[in-house]
């Protein structure tokens, strides 16, 4: 039988994103959950590039980088695909993942922003993000980017947002306004209470209160 | 019906070339149009409204926009002839992370080795080094990074030594010295017609980032 393993941490939007691809397709792994503080000497092999999470082990062998870890998935275990079949579909997809990919570090950025002048920038950023997927991901009936089945946008933008409406709740700032961006807001809510996914969002408390200490932490070795 | 596919591109750029490249390897004709970047056509601002940037492909009135997602749609569509990515996934990922380290590492530190000066270029030069190492040590003995021929990280990659007189001139080093096998490695790769025929010379592209210089004051 065909190993998987995941190298991971629980709270971060990276992982969840191969966490979530690997539940919606039925495929059973063995979880490891990585100290950032005090990664395993597996991680640092698996990936002595760039020493990050998430790491997928396949067999014995290493794939590193989140949405390059989706598609390999979505290559090996065809049921519920997650990136369409024709080819400019699928770069349509491969762009939006690209752009959900960018608005991590915005948001990251927020977090760590010092003042308030670096804080405004940082929203502001964020805005322009969420503006133009406002703006230009969704047509009139669709739910979800992929119509009425979860595909890789939604997974590539869920991770993201599920990460700002956590630093939302730590900086006391609301960013996803649902008059700003109805769209996008319904489309949220419509994805973190979809089946498999409900299930495996990181508990929101449990998430505010960690990344919470890590902020502490970080301040306090400063 | 013809296929029309139209490049908007602007010939320094190394994410154009990666394009060049991969349309040539696959036969496919198709209009160049360069753009001017102070002034960008009604067409790149319509097909690119989100980053305005080139280079984008434009096929049959469609658009697809960042390099490496067009170098990987004009391999599915044109399939018939020299594939760029490998045919097993597991090659794939493989393919697609390094394509990827290279976004993430060479244009910035390439950049700052021209704009930059003292401490920061000295930074910028050894992340430049040190990344080329890295990818000397994934090519191994590989005759490219696609193995006996052209591969996605090859196309990623060979558009950047297009710039190296610049930032050896500039960086004052020699890469040929640090990193001889990669030095090899694109020698090789210009040896290949598709290859040569779609990049600039390392002299017009000097020349290039002699006036960019002196256009934004840098001394």
């Amino acid at each position: 039988m065909a190993q998987v393993k995941l190298h991971g941490f629980w709270y971060s939007p990276f992982t969840l994103r191969v966490v979530l691809t690997l539940k919606l397709k039925g495929i059973p792994y063995e979880n490891i959950e990585e100290d950032r503080f005090n990664k395993s000497p597996q991680l640092l092999e698996y990936n002595p590039v760039h020493k990050k999470t998430p790491v997928l082990v396949h067999d014995g062998k290493p794939l590193c980088e989140s949405m390059i870890i989706v598609e390999y998935i979505d290559e090996k275990w065809p049921q519920y695909p997650l990136l369409p079949v024709d080819p400019y579909e699928r770069a349509q997809a491969r762009f939006w993942v690209k752009y959900a990919d960018e608005m991590i570090p915005a948001v990251g950025a927020l977090f760590s922003s010092s003042g308030v002048e670096e804080r405004e920038n940082s929203i502001n950023k964020i805005w322009e993000h969420l503006k133009v997927v406002e703006q230009h991901c969704f047509g009139y009936e669709k739910n979800i980017f992929g119509g009425n089945t979860i595909n890789i946008v939604d997974i590539a933008f869920g991770s993201a947002i599920k990460f700002l409406i956590t630093i939302e709740d730590i900086i006391e700032v609301k960013i996803l306004d649902a008059e700003k961006f109805p769209h996008l807001h319904s489309w949220f809510n419509n994805f973190k209470d979809a089946p498999v996914i409900n299930e495996n969002l990181p508990d929101h408390q449990k998430v505010v209160a960690f990344i919470k200490s890590l902020l502490q932490k970080s301040l306090q070795s400063s | 019906m013809a296929d029309q596919v139209i490049l908007l591109d602007f010939w320094p750029s190394p994410f154009g070339m990666r394009l060049r490249i991969a349309l040539a390897e696959k036969g496919i004709e198709f209009e160049y149009r360069e753009e001017d970047l102070r002034n960008k056509s009604p067409l790149l601002l319509q097909m690119n409204p989100i980053h305005k940037k080139i280079p984008v492909l434009v096929h049959n009135g469609k658009p697809i926009c960042e390099s490496l997602i067009a170098v990987q749609y004009i391999d599915e569509v044109w399939n018939h002839k020299s594939p760029l990515l490998p045919s097993d996934p597991y090659q794939r990922s493989q393919a697609r992370f390094w394509a990827d380290y290279v976004d993430k590492k060479i244009y910035d530190a390439g950049r700052n080795i021209w704009t930059k000066k003292g401490e920061e270029q000295e930074a910028a030069k050894k992340e430049f080094i040190d990344a080329l190492k890295l990818l000397e040590q994934e090519l191994g003995d590989k005759t490219y990074f696609g193995g006996d021929k052209l591969g996605f990280v090859d196309v990623a990659l060979i558009p950047f030594y297009t710039w190296f007189k610049g930032y050896e001139t500039f960086g004052n080093f020699i890469v040929e010295k640090e990193c001889p096998k990669f030095i090899a490695w694109a020698k090789r790769c210009m040896q290949i017609e598709s290859v040569s025929k779609s990049l600039p010379d390392q002299e017009k592209v000097y020349e290039f980032i002699v006036d960019i210089r002196k256009k934004i004051g840098i001394e």
